[in-house]
């Protein structure tokens, strides 16, 4: 498996991704738009069998999932890290109530970052995370992404814990401003 | 100096009903739903409604969960009703789940908003809706297709026909008066509660 066409050299990894989460039973797919996530939102859309949850805020998320779960399915959530901070609370429920958890965040405020306003966050991400009993894995290149993912899929949906795996900046790019 | 003050534009009746009078009449059966129920006083009243039921999972934290949580749930289980309710208080800080559960429309996923205007659980202060903010009005502005307010005892067999009948997602705005809820002692610990309540709806943990 490449992460990338060898023929065209475009990126492939956001479809294998969502195959991926698809083999693995992934029915609720829920996010805060993001242009890091544009592919798998798209084929969320476009799948009459999975729920696609737009949500206001990220927190919402955590909840929906959580209620997921009561009733046997299971979800991912979708957010820039920025989401992450709006969050925290509500992870309260997955330390809790070991409601397992996937979130798929991309990464601002980090590896080539242009707009001074991403930093806070994106730099509070992964221990903020963590402080509220998160496992917090990263991807830094194609290659890393499928691996990175299954990893998690396993440790939420057979152990129960809450994971988030970083799209860093690297592997996604930073946006450009100016 | 700027403090709270009683809105002008959404004038409502005096509240009349108590909670424990009404809520074991609105919902009637309760054991017929998968239920969430948002913190303090609507964790407490069905809990005791249900003699500590599985099917309700009670929440004691995480405040602004309890919406959410029933739009997850409804989307799991589709060929169960799932009762959300909760608060003025704990809906207020998530007033967005309302515009998501509305876009996603699960028709079967009512919610009971049990409204006393106040924060009963910490010291009973005013909330927003106790100065006038319609939680009502919110709901319709979201678009959710039924939303109903009961203010009086003669508003409940359009309120029990929504929660029994109900073809489609629906928003209660049930005013109370201040005053405590039913009340038997509930669960605490939010991973014995997962655990049993999955074990009731999906027969496995």
């Amino acid at each position: 498996m490449t992460s990338h066409d060898v023929t065209t050299g475009a990126v492939t990894w956001p479809d294998q991704l969502y195959d991926l989460l698809r083999r693995a039973k992934v029915t609720q797919f829920a996010y805060v738009p993001d242009a890091g996530h544009r592919v798998l939102i798209d084929r969320s859309l476009a799948d009459p069998d999975v729920h696609s949850v737009a949500l206001t805020t990220e927190e919402e998320g955590v909840a929906l999932l959580a209620g997921a779960d009561l009733g046997g399915a299971r979800g991912v959530l979708l957010m820039q890290s920025s989401g992450a901070g709006n969050c925290i609370n509500m992870l309260s429920l997955n330390k809790g109530g070991k409601f397992p958890l996937l979130m798929l965040i991309s990464m601002r405020g980090e590896f080539g970052e242009g707009n001074p306003w991403q930093f806070p966050m994106g730099q509070a991400t992964q221990p903020v995370l963590e402080a509220m009993g998160t496992i917090v894995l990263r991807a830094e290149t194609p290659a890393d992404v499928i691996p990175t993912v299954e990893a998690a899929l396993t440790m939420v949906f057979q152990s129960g814990e809450t994971v988030a795996v970083l799209l860093t900046q690297r592997l996604i790019g930073a946006k450009k401003f100016g | 100096m700027a403090r709270p003050h009683t809105l002008q534009v959404n004038p409502m009746p005096e509240t009349v009903l108590d909670r424990r009078d009404v809520i074991p009449l609105l919902i009637e059966n309760p054991h017929e739903f998968l239920v969430v129920a948002g913190l303090a006083g609507s964790a407490q009243e069905l809990t005791a409604i249900t003699n500590d039921g599985p099917n309700v999972y009670a929440l004691a934290g995480a405040m602004g969960a309890a919406v959410s949580m029933g739009l997850g749930l409804a989307l799991a289980q589709p060929k169960r009703r799932v009762l959300c309710v909760t608060g003025d208080g704990e809906l207020l800080m998530n007033l967005g789940a309302l515009a998501t559960t509305a876009l996603m429309n699960p028709p079967n996923l009512t919610i009971i908003c049990v409204d006393n205007g106040h924060y009963g659980e910490t010291g009973n202060q005013d909330s927003h809706t106790g100065f006038g903010v319609n939680l009502a009005k919110i709901a319709e502005g979201s678009g959710i297709p039924a939303v109903l307010t009961i203010n009086t005892m003669d508003d409940l067999p359009e309120g029990r026909r929504l929660v029994r009948e109900g073809n489609g997602l629906a928003f209660i705005l049930l005013r109370v008066k201040e005053g405590k809820p039913l009340n038997t002692g509930r669960l605490m610990n939010p991973a014995v509660g997962r655990t049993r309540f999955r074990q009731h709806a999906i027969g496995h943990v």
